[in-house]
């Protein structure tokens, strides 16, 4: 017996009409690979109401009928953007990259130290290929989104690749900014992040639209690798329009010996935004913090997936995330710690709050646990709830008026989810980003 | 791996239901399932028409129906629905006195210690063999208050009215393909009905009973409790050990209407060869509470999710339940939480223990739809795990609609740490002691919520002697 099949579902790759693949001057080996993507793409199902990877998701986000790859933009508007980008990038950067529907737009890495290698992606796969070919993460590593992941392999890569060599440490932050508009405009952005032995880098990467209301996709991925004794920050905020705008994104975290990943996300724009974040435990000592802190408002959908896979002994995991709900916004969080055979002495928490601040917002959460070791200390929890009377009637109390009292409270709750980033200057420039948005919802 | 004194202890418990008697039917529905196998049932059995079609419908959905292993274990995959007999009865009645139980039927249950029980605490007792209830009876006080406490084919017989109007309302027959199984081919289980302002001081209990190999056992249970009443029921379950696997897959269902209170306590221990696939809810309306009580301790693999649907303002929804995995079982079982009106209230407490290769699920579902004010939830499942290979996992979903309600979930996993061990072995006790010890403390709490005479007997369970299983 098989399942009966969805007849709503749209034709299996109705989502794009032909390969996304344009760039002929890419190297051989990397067409050959995307094409083979591409066949994977048409073959993988869409996702199905029955598919636990995709449950309480609203499938009907899942059209993507004629998007695709986005067109180049016009001088002014890359001046515009590039000003822009220049205007609204976080302070004290290493190294600055602008990206514009997939183009690169802007290249400045003076900041950085000998040593440190850091192209542009199509530079990589013609400079760097065994680099990127051991780095980047395979397309079958998702959490649910297989498809999406073939049709990113299959398509011409923006973003950067940076490997700071053994003891290379970075002070400022890799900033990274991507902008995409046009009418079902799609851009492809993928970072790899390498710290070798005992190494120290951030990376900031922001997602953004040109113009309110397009309908586009971005389709992006983030490979981090910290080697022994190596130090990755990465955050990324997603601030598209809020109409029309989709993405989905996989960040995959690879924490070596006595290495540390920081890894975390804002979303704040999008129409829908769906997020895996894939981190891996590998030897003794890892250690990796995942945090998200979410403010979503009128329709938005954001859909969450997490794993934190422990494969070796002694490795340890913490994930914070915190969701903030008005109007009729969704949001889906489902994490799982899967503790592998073997993988004794773990240490992992999982945290995921709620707060609705609408009678109409809805929070789906699944925290899972699967453990298969011994002497293991793990676990999570889950609430959702709303600004209590107490709360208010306290701020009140000390001459606050209920609405500034009301923002307050919504405001420390992100924050002490962005705090888990622990990095000061990143963290004030994410919370003015979240406050932005606060005071446009009035 | 357990050792030979783990797997000693465990076994003990387990092997007090490990016999059977040679089989002797009146009526045999043979192996396999089709039309013609609920026509045997219904001409057996004398039913209504509009039985036998609710029974042929129920088989149409339960073939359409796929094994819902897009989210459960694949093991499902092995129940051979063509290799189980589904309707083994010897043409008794169930009896009113234990006298004309015949022999075979009797000596089981004494030997599993029913009728001692009834004398000492229980208020109404029904045996089921196989198929059909071997004996039923409830104290002449609670008949003439009103209270029926009959199986599933007296009740839809002598009192339809009562019945019919709750039958298959709570769990609809496409609930899913176990549940349309079930009322496809359901036989046996209780019908309770407790009549306006009647409290049941003493439980009533319901003994299953599977005899024969290769059989599927599928009782059907409603409860009904009128307004302001009080009941608590209590079954236990034991199978002997078959090579070959043995299918069980009941459907509960309760009605506790306005300020009523129902307590379910089910004590499941199966052999290791029986699917437990059993479909539990409850309907609470104003101001009743449903508790299920739980305990696992058999059965090869158990998925059972016992429910709550709370319909009225302030109704209120429990689940307490502890579960014990050792080699080759799965047990996969958890709570359903459906908050159907203003101001309900829903607390599960699930605690877990695996041993050796055992591997324990705890799956739950709390669903808060818009609209509703005042709901809360609490969600709090433990596991522990005592060996190296043993496996434990979470899989909760909680759905918040509206900003008026509070819900949280916590769950942990831990070991019996070393250093507990160390400190209790330096006061004196042996490793075994100590790791009996922090075991029971683990589940103490919870155990206390079943009346006591379960609780020794639960408590003597899961008292297992872990010498070396340290670690």
């Amino acid at each position: 017996m098989t399942p009966p099949k969805e007849s709503a579902a749209p034709a299996r790759h109705a989502w794009f009409d032909e390969s996304p693949a344009r760039d002929a001057a890419l190297p051989g080996w990397w067409r050959e690979r995307a094409a083979a993507a591409w066949g994977r793409f048409v073959e993988l199902e869409v996702p199905t109401r029955t598919d636990q990877a995709w449950r309480f998701a609203n499938l009907a986000h899942l059209r993507f009928e004629g998007h695709g790859p986005a067109p180049a933009v016009s001088e002014s508007t890359a001046a515009d953007l590039l000003a822009r980008a220049v205007g609204e990038r976080p302070a004290g950067h290493a190294a600055h990259f602008v990206f514009a529907n997939n183009q690169l737009l802007h290249a400045d890495t003076s900041g950085l130290p000998e040593g440190a290698l850091c192209l542009s992606f199509a530079e990589a796969l013609a400079s760097q290929p065994d680099l990127v070919r051991s780095r980047l993460g395979e397309a079958a590593d998702c959490l649910g989104g297989e498809k999406f992941a073939a049709l990113l392999d299959s398509a011409d890569p923006s973003g950067v690749v940076l490997r700071l060599p053994k003891g290379c440490v970075v002070e400022g932050p890799v900033v990274v900014q991507h902008y995409v508009g046009g009418e079902r405009a799609a851009v492809f952005p993928r970072t790899i992040v390498v710290a070798e032995d005992s190494a120290s880098v951030s990376l900031f990467e922001s997602f953004e639209s040109i113009s309110h209301g397009d309908e586009t996709l971005v389709l992006a991925s983030a490979d981090l690798h910290a080697d022994r004794g190596g130090r990755i920050r990465y955050a990324a905020l997603q601030d598209l329009s809020d109409k029309g705008a989709k993405l989905v994104q996989f960040q995959r975290a690879h924490a070596g010996r006595d290495a540390s990943i920081q890894a975390g996300s804002v979303h704040l724009g999008a129409e829908w935004a769906r997020n895996e974040s894939i981190n891996r435990m590998l030897a003794s000592g890892a250690d990796v913090r995942v945090f998200s802190a979410n403010l979503a408002n009128g329709e938005q959908e954001y859909d969450q997936r997490t794993l934190q896979s422990h494969q070796a002994q002694h490795t340890t995991s913490d994930l914070f995330f915190k969701n903030a709900l008005y109007d009729t916004a969704r949001t889906i969080f489902s994490g799982l710690i899967h503790v592998l055979p073997g993988a004794h002495h773990t240490d992992s928490y999982q945290t995921c709050r709620n707060l609705l601040g609408s009678d109409t917002a809805e929070a789906n959460s699944m925290p899972g646990l699967e453990i298969d070791a011994d002497q293991v200390k793990c676990s999570h929890g889950s609430t959702s709830g709303a600004i209590s009377d107490e709360e208010i009637f306290y701020l009140r109390a000390r001459g606050i008026p209920a609405e500034a009292a009301r923002r307050m409270i919504s405001l420390g709750f992100l924050h002490e989810a962005i705090e888990h980033l622990g990095s000061e200057s990143l963290c004030d420039y994410l919370f003015a980003r979240v406050e932005r948005k606060f005071a446009s919802l009035g | 791996m357990p050792d030979a004194a783990t797997l000693e202890a465990v076994n003990i418990d387990q092997d007090q239901g490990n016999f059977s008697y040679p089989e002797d039917y009146a009526h045999d529905a043979g192996y396999g399932l089709n039309e013609s196998t609920i026509d045997f049932i219904s001409d057996v059995k004398g039913e209504a028409d509009w039985i036998r079609e609710f029974r042929k419908r129920a088989l149409a959905v339960f073939e359409s129906k796929p094994m819902p292993t897009h989210w459960a274990s694949h093991d499902l995959e092995n129940i051979v629905f063509e290799n189980i007999r589904y309707y083994l009865a010897k043409g008794q009645r169930p009896t009113r006195s234990w006298d004309e139980v015949p022999d075979d039927v009797k000596q089981t249950f004494e030997r599993l210690g029913i009728p001692e029980k009834e004398r000492n605490y229980l208020a109404g007792v029904e045996a089921q063999f196989d198929s059909e209830a071997a004996y039923s009876n409830v104290k002449e006080e609670l008949s003439k208050e009103g209270v029926i406490f009959v199986n599933s084919t007296e009740g839809l017989r002598e009192h339809p009215d009562l019945f019919r109007r709750w039958f298959g309302k709570v769990i609809p027959t496409g609930d899913n393909k176990f549940s349309a199984l079930n009322s496809a081919v359901f036989s046996g289980g209780s019908f309770i009905y407790v009549p306006p302002g009647v409290k049941v001081k003493h439980p009533l209990q319901a003994y299953f009973r599977i005899n024969a190999e290769n059989f599927g056992q599928f009782e059907r249970t409603l409860i009904v409790v009128d307004e302001g009443a009080e009941v608590t029921y209590m079954e236990g379950c034991t199978a002997p050990k078959f090579e070959t696997a043995t299918l069980h897959s009941a459907v509960v269902e309760l009605v506790a209407m306005k300020d009523a209170k129902i307590q379910y306590i089910t004590v499941q221990n199966w052999s290791n060869n029986v699917f437990n696939l059993v479909t539990k809810r409850g309907l609470a309306h104003e101001n009743a509470e449903i508790r299920w009580i739980d305990c696992n301790i058999g059965s090869r693999l158990t998925m059972k999710y016992p429910g709550v649907i709370m319909k009225g303002r302030k109704a209120r929804g429990e689940v307490i339940s502890i579960a014990l995995a050792n080699d080759g079982q799965h047990q996969d079982t958890g709570a359903k939480m459906i908050h159907a009106a203003d101001e309900t209230t829903s607390n599960i407490v699930a605690k877990s223990i695996s041993v050796g290769s055992g591997r324990s699920t705890y799956r739950g579902q709390v669903h808060i739809p818009k609209h509703l004010k005042g709901c809360r939830n609490n969600t709090e499942c433990d596991a522990l795990l005592i060996n190296s290979c043993s496996r434990t996992d979470t899989y909760p979903a909680i759905t918040v609609r509206g900003n008026r309600h509070a819900t949280q979930h916590e769950a942990s996993v831990s070991q019996v740490s070393e250093e507990q061990i160390f400190y209790m072995r330096q006061r004196g006790l042996s490793e075994g002691e100590a790791m009996s010890l922090s075991v029971n403390g683990f589940v103490n709490d919870l155990v206390r919520e079943f009346p006591m005479e379960y609780s020794v007997e639960l408590k003597r369970l899961i008292d297992m002697e872990m010498e070396d299983s340290v670690g």
